[in-house]
């Protein structure tokens, strides 16, 4: 069978999960839901479909299986986002699909060669880390939970950083394939061969940004995923293990240092190891919402509640069991309707999805294509570690969207050109050579 | 390079595994530990939000149920109020708490019944409407109960009456109701006296007074040492543990006295000789039969009855420390007293209600129980509650006698006012003085019965602290009234 004749084959979990999750959620909350939310999800799968049709256009070499990994995902999320938030919010998000629809074909049609992006590195570096910073400028951003995590515009809000990771790897990406060679030779001091500073030197200030996004941002959670996408890419283009041990040992003494020096850092890792202390549970902003994303999570049990079963607010009232249940915490409400393994089922996918990213990246024929793979796989890889890892409480909890499940735009919107880079590299990596 | 994204592969496959680790640790290891958590409103909400099915009498007649209240919750209300309150009990959502019936049978109420689909429903979310439980009870005579209880405290101004009616030969209760009791929808301001949440029917333990004569004439009789004609003397006053034993109007009985004699007049003396006779150990061995010294073995909340024994207060046996039940071989106790159902030994109404349940269905005793089947939402039974033997007392022909026996003691004897037309009761009764003041006696007033050519039910009535207060007179007549209503029910 021919690629994109596995990608349409590849659809069809996608269309079944969303046609059982919407009519299962509709049954079960028929009262509060009209017949006409049901379109929503015809309008959806209707997306999946075309965004097929686009890419057996443009793209007929890519690795089949991306899409509809991605297409189960962005399913998934909407039916949670429809089964928590009801028909208003569904559509809004079908309608951020939409925009990112548009974003991805824009993508693909702009880059077919991506590798100019190589010409605007530094300006695309430089512009990342502006969108890092805005959330802190006075009057655009606004400090939620204590962390800086969003911009406002009149009529509309959105988080920089969702676009910020996708510039980052593309810099990196880049910066790397340049200087690999020079970051694995180097001197040797003390048994141990130490890179020349002048290659390391944008290193270092990444990893300073990353230190800066902390102390500015007070967001652990976006830093992660920077600095673990660094490290990656950086393992793949040196194949030097001792950068990761020594990268990880800096950013371990660097947020060991900020949880135990800054209030807000610390209150965070106090809810973590202690989310019961009736102390913290009860103060504003404390540990309520990760106790309850707990209780949420045990009483999905191994098989789950079953779609729509599980309590979003207390009853009689609107007052949320779980603060933010469509975005950082939906992954609570999953265990919650779909038990340990709905949640086991979803977290495969993703591996999937860093499966193909990476088998993307081993094809590719040159470095800055196979670094851009790695980055941009390993990025979502991390980021679903840091938040769902912060809802089951493998690491304090930081706000990060679920990537394609989360409710959002700029989630979306970031992870649509995310996607369309990857498709891309992995068309031009599949192309068959002309016969010599 | 690619080496080294095949470890960073690795990498990302460990790094998932930890996240299913760790969800597996809420959803499964740790979720019972989080589900019980004080702070978890969760569970206790996804509770309620399960309708719980309803209690119903023999007849169909609504005990208890549940209506949607205005804030989407269920709420439980008991049509019956107090005439059923302590039977069924109460579940009362916001606070937790269950008492009765709703405690005891709340896996089938909540609809939790079968396993399978306890395990598999879940792809389906969990049951959302619990199960329907059928139970024995009779409003009928519950209601006749009442309102001869009512009678006995209002007008012969005992303390507090229970009647239990129990069908002998499948351990059906058809009536377990006391008086003070409570009304469910002011649970808050019941104080006593006049309400109590104390269900005397199978908490209150009283000496049962003569009818404990029953399960010593069981002992004698069944172990081949006595037999309905043998003889024996009734002085009085006659000497028993050192202390003067006295007969009712201080009555003597000759040496040919027969035991049907002693049963019918309730003769103290005669029977604190065949106890003495029949000895601690058989004694302790037939009152075990009976089930004394177990909490009963009904479908009730264990903590809310009582077992029945010889009960020794602090320090009135060899320095015990707090109130103890020692078995009748110990030598604290007062053997000859205790086959007259005096000095040390208390006993719950429901265990005399099972005492005489056993006699009529010929040394049978069945497991009492309150409910008959449970009924889920679609109408099917999932649920039939058997008939089941607790232990076989005596032989049948010793049973026979004994029925024999106390249908003298309602022709002739001391229960004459049992003795409806056309019924032929046997019974016993039972008078034990509580206290004595300003010279009044305020007795336990007791009568266990049944109709002895139709034994298709026995009723055992339990009347407390009634001045003067003998069994024949006042609780006699409550028993067959009660009696009478569910022959009649029954027909």
């Amino acid at each position: 069978m021919r690629a994109r004749n596995w990608e349409l084959f590849g659809l069809i979990p996608a269309a079944l999960l969303l046609s059982a999750g919407f009519a299962a959620v509709y049954i079960q909350r028929s009262n509060q839901l009209s017949t006409v939310s049901l379109v929503y999800g015809a309008i959806f799968l209707g997306l999946c479909l075309a965004g097929h049709i686009f890419v057996r256009i443009t793209l007929p070499h890519a690795d089949p299986f991306i899409f509809p990994l991605v297409a189960v995902l962005a399913c998934f999320g909407i039916v949670m986002v429809y089964r928590i938030d009801g028909a208003t919010v569904a559509r809004l998000q079908a309608q951020w699909f939409v925009f990112g629809l548009v974003l991805f074909a824009g993508t693909v049609l702009l880059f077919r060669d991506y590798r100019k992006l190589e010409n605007y590195r530094y300006l695309i570096m430089i512009g990342s880390l502006v969108l890092l910073v805005l959330p802190r400028v006075p009057h655009l951003g606004e400090q939620v939970n204590g962390a800086y995590l969003a911009i406002h515009l009149p009529g509309i809000s959105f988080q920089p950083t969702e676009f910020g990771k996708v510039g980052l790897v593309i810099f990196l990406a880049s910066y790397l394939r340049d200087h690999r060679q020079a970051l694995a030779s180097g001197r040797r001091i003390l048994g141990y061969r130490v890179p020349p500073l002048k290659h390391l030197g944008p290193l270092l200030v990444l990893w300073g940004a990353a230190m800066l996004a902390l102390i500015l941002l007070h967001d652990i959670g976006s830093s992660l995923m920077f600095y673990g996408g660094l490290l990656a890419i950086l393992y793949v283009a040196t194949d030097r293990i001792s950068f990761v041990i020594v990268g990880m040992l800096a950013f371990a003494g660097g947020a060991w240092y900020l949880g135990t020096h800054i209030p807000h850092i610390n209150a965070r890792v106090q809810d973590w190891l202690h989310p019961f202390d009736p102390k913290l549970y009860g103060v504003f902003g404390g540990s309520y919402q990760l106790a309850n994303a707990q209780f949420a999570m045990a009483a999905g049990g191994l098989f789950g509640q079953g779609f729509g079963h599980s309590l979003i607010t207390v009853p009689g009232s609107n007052y949320l069991f779980i603060p933010v249940p469509d975005t950082d915490m939906i992954y609570s409400i999953i265990t919650s309707e779909l038990g340990l393994f709905g949640a086991a089922g979803l977290l495969v996918v993703y591996v999937l999805f860093v499966a193909r990213g990476f088998k993307t990246a081993m094809l590719a024929r040159d470095s800055f294509s196979k670094l851009l793979a790695v980055g941009l796989s390993s990025v979502v890889a991390i980021q679903v570690f840091v938040i769902v890892g912060g809802v089951t409480r493998v690491i304090p909890l930081t706000g990060v969207p679920l990537p394609f499940v989360s409710y959002g735009g700029s989630s979306i919107l970031a992870n649509s050109v995310l996607v369309a880079l990857l498709l891309l590299i992995s068309d031009r990596a599949r192309r068959p050579t002309p016969a010599a | 390079m690619n080496r080294a994204i095949v470890r960073l592969f690795a990498v990302v496959i460990l790094l998932f595994t930890v996240l299913v680790v760790w969800t597996s640790r809420w959803t499964v290891f740790g979720a019972t530990a989080l589900d019980h958590n004080p702070l978890n409103k969760l569970a206790f909400f996804a509770s309620e939000k399960v309708k719980r099915g309803a209690i119903l009498a023999d007849n169909g007649e609504v005990l208890a149920r549940s209506v949607r209240a205005s804030d989407g919750l269920w709420r439980r209300i008991y049509p019956q109020r107090s005439l059923f309150a302590q039977t069924i009990g109460y579940y009362y959502p916001g606070s937790g708490r269950y008492a009765g019936l709703e405690l005891a049978r709340t896996a089938a109420l909540k609809g939790l019944q079968n396993p399978l689909t306890n395990l598999f429903g879940s792809f389906n979310g969990v049951p959302t409407v619990g199960d329907d439980v059928y139970t024995t009870l009779d409003p009928k005579a519950q209601s006749l109960a009442r309102q001869l209880l009512q009678a006995a405290i209002t007008r012969d101004h005992a303390l507090s009456g229970s009647v239990v009616a129990i069908v002998p030969q499948t351990g059906a209760v058809k009536v377990l109701f006391s008086l003070p009791t409570y009304d469910d929808q002011h649970l808050s301001g019941c104080q006593p006296p006049g309400c109590s949440q104390f269900f005397d029917a199978t908490q209150g333990r009283y000496p049962p007074g003569s009818t404990f004569k029953l399960v010593t004439t069981t002992a004698a009789m069944n172990s081949g040492k006595f037999t309905p004609n043998s003889t024996l003397a009734g002085p009085s006053p006659l000497m028993v543990s050192g202390q003067p034993l006295h007969n009712d109007g201080d009555v003597s009985y000759p040496p040919s006295t027969t035991l049907t004699e002693a049963l019918t007049y309730s003769i103290n003396t005669i029977y604190a000789q065949v106890g003495q006779d029949v000895g601690g150990r058989l004694m302790q061995q037939y009152m075990e039969r009976y089930g004394f010294y177990s909490i009963p073995p009904l479908d009730y909340p264990a903590n809310q009855m009582a077992a029945s024994g010889e009960f020794f207060s602090p320090h009135t046996c060899f320095g015990n420390r707090r109130t103890e039940m020692l078995p009748v071989t110990s030598s604290c106790v007062d053997l000859g007293r205790t086959s007259i159902g005096q000095a040390n030994l208390a006993v719950t109404p429901l265990q005399m209600a099972m005492v005489v349940s056993a006699i009529a269905n010929r040394g049978r005793l069945m497991q009492p129980r309150l409910t008959s089947r449970v009924i889920n939402s679609a109408g099917q039974t999932v649920q039939t509650i058997r008939p089941q033997l607790y232990d076989q007392v005596m032989r049948p022909q010793i049973a026979i006698e004994l029925q024999q026996m106390m249908r003298h003691v309602v022709e002739e004897g001391t229960g004459q006012a049992a003795n409806l037309g056309g019924l032929n009761i046997g019974g016993k009764t039972g008078t034990a003085t509580d206290y004595t003041r300003n010279g009044v006696e305020y007795d336990d007033a007791w009568f266990v019965g049944f109709p002895e050519s139709d034994p298709r039910i026995a009723v055992a009535v339990e009347l407390t602290d009634i001045p003067n207060g003998y069994g024949g007179t006042y609780a006699a007549p409550i028993a067959a009234q009660v009696i009478k209503t569910l022959l009649a029910e029954h027909q």
